[in-house]
């Protein structure tokens, strides 16, 4: 019985627990996608780089408020700078759109070549951020680092497997269900967010309908910054910063988007936590939970590891490609076919 | 479209990447958002002898005048390609007008957007795509009355009342509704506005007979009301029976004008388009 609950305690110390944080990421991340794609119709391959750009402001400030002595206790000060690295986030996305994407749009350019402007938007802001802050790790958690930390829980509970419950898991999963839950009720509840959706659903109506396309354009780019944002603050807490891991990110957020199917939200929830719980499954060595669970006769040698971790990102494309072979609109029937 | 390299349609298939379903195809040719006064005695609405084509294309009207009185019916009949639905485009600012006024309840209204000329009064009904299917019913009454600011709950009963099924079908996505259905939502989002003018491109196109009767008494029972109603309309008999006021065009520009009536009963407007 023991062994039982030293194997959950285990699994969920090194599977759940982590897919559970990086899934929120994950859906955070693939929300901004799907919206862009629904409304702005073409998958933004800049989204990556976005959160970089978004996590980069803040941490900014963050260290700024740091340098000033500020701090939120045991909470991580780059909540504070949250709010900051949004707004300059957006005007950033803003200035972006005014620049390049509206020639675009006045064109009635076909979306497959707002995707290619995308890739050149993502090479240059990528550019951006590492002329800013550099190519390093950058680290800028600060508060209290564990809720729980093993020691404390098996001192707590008796058994041999700890389970840390990390500050900034629980951040994450907390901010991503307030986010999730602000950005449902304001496309199915307020005007504006009517608006938006029914923008996405005919744009020639919208117009005839006295919807201003243009400010629909800016309020998407406005919430896209604050999701990225968000979504990459909250990874850079949980792991740690560095431009390079931003722009990888972008296979597993657009395999998240295209699993949940594009231009659906909840898909995009669902594609995280899909995609994270693979990842992290996958390429976690069992070894230990085998351990408690068999008997000694029959524990296994080696590291029960299906991937090592070097080839997670092969497994979000694994799913990819299985999706868009047997369900390429995804599991909540997105746009895709 | 026009062979311009950004619309070209080239890899432009694959769905995991792009989203074309949707995208706009009007360009709003008016800069202006306020309207100008303009003198005389005229129509309540009138597209007075427009020219003008698609963006820099070549002219598809040619000195086209298209008028409407208060509380009327206008209906724009014509063989396929006379530019029946660009005449009516057209006074909406959905076309480059080169030449030709547009003016309503007095204003001059050419250079206004279409986003404007809604504000002015105006409703405008496409032929195709002209509900937002993914939203409730109720939800595409809400964005047709986008830019009214006050209560709209009464405007929304009184769609209801005219169109009774949709009170039923209000919760449900409107792209789930049968074609007549479908154009009962997509006038009543236009009515939401409480407009002046309301402009319908077809609106009988792919329904019934039965339907279509239906269709045309409401839209009677809307000009009841002090609506002006401008059509156009590819049954011509019946369009022209139940319209105060006729244009025939041809090629772009008027060939007869008259009252239903008198259409109806032009020889040669019946030899010529209305199958003898």
């Amino acid at each position: 019985m023991i062994d039982f609950l030293n194997a959950i305690v285990a699994l969920s110390n090194f599977v759940l627990i982590p897919a559970i944080s990086y899934g929120s990421q994950l859906a955070l991340g693939a929300l901004g996608v799907t919206l862009i794609y629904g409304i702005l119709r073409f998958s933004n391959f800049a989204h990556g780089d976005t959160m970089a750009f978004g996590a980069m402001a803040t941490i900014l400030f963050t260290w700024w408020l740091q340098g000033l002595g500020v701090s939120l206790g045991p909470l991580p000060t780059a909540l504070l700078a949250l709010p900051i690295g949004i707004a300059i986030t957006a005007l950033f996305l803003l200035g972006t759109d005014r620049l390049v994407y509206q020639f675009y749009r006045r064109q009635k350019a076909a979306p497959v070549i707002l995707v290619i402007v995308s890739m050149g938007v993502m090479f240059v802001m990528n550019g951006v951020v590492r002329f800013i802050i550099g190519v390093d790790d950058q680290r800028f958690a600060d508060g209290e680092r564990f809720i729980i930390s093993a020691r404390d829980f098996r001192e707590m509970t008796g058994l041999a497997e700890g389970l840390a419950l990390r500050t900034s898991t629980v951040i994450t999963v907390i901010t991503a269900v307030l986010v999730v839950a602000l950005l449902f009720w304001f496309l199915n509840k307020t005007r504006t967010g009517k608006s938006m959706r029914a923008f996405s659903d005919n744009e020639d109506l919208a117009l005839l309908s006295g919807i201003n396309p243009e400010r629909v354009v800016a309020i998407t780019w406005i919430i896209v910054a604050a999701l990225a944002t968000v979504a990459g603050v909250l990874y850079g807490l949980d792991k740690s910063f560095k431009p390079f891991t931003y722009f990888q990110l972008l296979l597993p957020i657009f395999a998240a988007a295209i699993v949940g199917g594009l231009g659906s939200p909840i898909g995009a929830i669902a594609g995280g936590f899909v995609i994270a719980f693979s990842e992290v499954t996958v390429t976690y060595a069992f070894r230990k939970v085998l351990g408690y669970l068999m008997p000694e006769s029959l524990q296994p040698d080696g590291l029960v590891q299906l991937l090592s971790t070097d080839y997670k990102f092969a497994v979000s494309f694994a799913i990819l490609i299985i999706v868009l072979l047997i369900r390429p609109t995804g599991l909540f029937r997105g746009k895709a076919v | 479209m026009s062979g311009s390299a950004y619309q070209d349609d080239r890899g432009n298939k694959d769905r995991s990447i792009t989203n074309p379903e949707g995208q706009g195809t009007l360009t709003a040719y008016g800069k202006a958002t306020e309207a100008k006064p303009a003198g005389g005695e005229a129509p309540f609405l009138i597209g007075d002898s427009m020219t003008g084509g698609y963006g820099s294309g070549a002219d598809i009207l040619h000195d086209c005048t298209i008028a409407v009185e208060e509380g009327q019916i206008a209906v724009i009949v014509g063989p396929n390609g006379a530019g029946k639905s660009t005449a009516m485009k057209a006074v909406f600012g959905m076309l480059n007008l080169r030449q030709g006024t547009v003016r309503i309840g007095g204003r001059d209204i050419t250079d206004l957007t279409p986003q404007a000329r809604v504000a002015e009064g105006m409703a405008f009904v496409p032929q195709t795509s002209n509900i937002f299917t993914s939203l409730t019913v109720e939800e595409n009454l809400e964005m047709g009355a986008f830019l009214r600011r006050d209560d709209i709950r009464t405007t929304i009963d009184q769609v209801y009342d005219l169109f009774p099924i949709l009170k039923d079908k209000r919760r449900q996505a409107a792209g789930e509704l049968s074609g007549g259905q479908r154009q009962q939502v997509a006038v009543g989002r236009a009515l939401m506005t409480q407009p002046q003018v309301l402009m319908l491109d077809e609106p009988t196109a792919g329904v019934s007979p039965i339907v279509m009767d239906e269709l045309f008494d409401r839209i009677i029972e809307v000009a009841r009301t002090g609506i002006s109603i401008l059509m156009v309309e590819q049954n011509a008999r019946q369009a022209l029976e139940i319209a105060d006021r006729g244009y025939v065009l041809v090629q772009g520009s008027n060939a007869y004008t008259g009252t239903g009536k008198e259409l109806l009963a032009d020889d040669e407007v019946r030899r010529s388009f209305l199958g003898g």
